[in-house]
């Protein structure tokens, strides 16, 4: 008996999706809006914890971002002006993923950079195809022949 | 003529490549060393301070509303009952309101009796105490996390954030000189 409750609770536990910290009283009512505010949780990051989007974090001040977030989208802002909204605030290190601006360039187009480069100076430094050796003359010719027939002379 | 001089100088200077990268690379480590991650910049710097109207903390002393801000440089700080650095810096802010330098304070997502405690146990350094009580002036601040102490100009502007406990020393060092900077420009 006591063996099969464990399975049982074994099962249960392998049932289990990931646990985001989005507490059922913070949830919209709206489906839509709140698939929304997900979305929009996902792709922003917690200040305190710094490495964790605000769906994911317990923190409390993620909970009051992702309260504001909902209340704003109730509200009829569009995702991009939510956005905007905090980045006034805690500028783009909220952004889980950094704008391209002038100050990301190197973050975004570096890698291809690099790779650029890195093809710029193979394709410098080839060697030169050797050119093909010049056909035998007669006399070369002959004397291969010669040998070929091992002759010792 | 030696076989090593036949080398021209372009790529001789190319093999000193490697060195120049190492060096570059090792001096952007070493001032890594220095930096503290979770130290962030305020994106409110130099942009007008939020509007906001909170209701007071203690009996004897009124609330705090945008328009206590501005006409001369001041601080806004931003502490709670139930935050340990908080404690570590009241001294400091004793220090400033003995000192003259005004200083506002907003209690943040604290229970007004709990806040009522902490200043009355303490000292209460500031000229006007307001009640942030759902943080959301913190968050039109630009706030991470408590304490922490803005300078706000005499147009009311945000001009400086320090996030984390105040010293002396960081008073001496970050505060005063800039409070002076903006006092006299």
């Amino acid at each position: 008996m006591i063996r099969r409750a464990l399975l049982g609770l074994l099962l249960a536990l392998t049932l289990t999706g990931p646990a985001w910290a989005v507490n059922p009283d913070e949830r919209l009512a709206d489906p839509v809006l709140e698939a929304r505010a997900r979305t929009l949780g996902k792709s922003l990051r917690c200040l305190v914890c710094q490495n964790q989007s605000i769906d994911d974090s317990n923190a409390d001040l993620a909970h009051d971002l992702r309260v504001l977030v909902r209340e704003r989208l109730s509200a009829g802002d569009s995702d991009a002006q939510v956005l905007a909204f905090l980045q006034a605030r805690y500028g783009d290190y909220v952004l889980l993923k950094p704008p391209v601006d002038p100050a990301t360039w190197v973050l975004w187009f570096g890698p291809a950079a690099v790779l650029a480069i890195g093809v710029g100076v193979l394709v410098v430094r080839r060697r030169p195809v050797p050119a093909a050796p010049a056909p035998l003359t007669p006399e070369e010719r002959a004397r291969l022949d010669l040998l070929m027939a091992g002759g010792d002379e | 003529m030696p076989p090593e001089n036949k080398t021209p100088l372009g790529r001789r200077l190319l093999f000193l490549l490697p060195v120049v990268a190492f060096v570059a690379l090792a001096s952007t480590f070493a001032l890594g060393l220095g930096h503290d991650p979770t130290v962030l910049k305020s994106a409110m710097i130099d942009k007008p301070a939020p509007a906001f109207d909170l209701g007071p903390v203690m009996a004897n002393k009124p609330g705090l509303s945008r328009a206590d801000l501005g006409g001369k440089p001041m601080l806004v700080n931003f502490f709670a009952s139930w935050c340990a650095p908080c404690r570590v810096e009241h001294g400091t802010l004793n220090g400033i309101a003995a000192s003259g330098i005004p200083l506002v304070g907003i209690a943040y997502k604290d229970k007004l009796e709990n806040a009522q405690h902490f200043l009355g146990d303490l000292g209460d350094p500031y000229q006007k105490v307001g009640l942030d009580l759902d943080g959301r002036t913190a968050i039109d601040f630009g706030v991470y996390g408590v304490p922490e102490t803005y300078i706000v100009d005499k147009e009311g502007r945000i001009r400086f954030r320090y996030a984390g406990s105040l010293t002396d020393d960081v008073l001496k060092t970050e505060i005063l000189p800039r409070l002076a900077a903006l006092e006299h420009p």
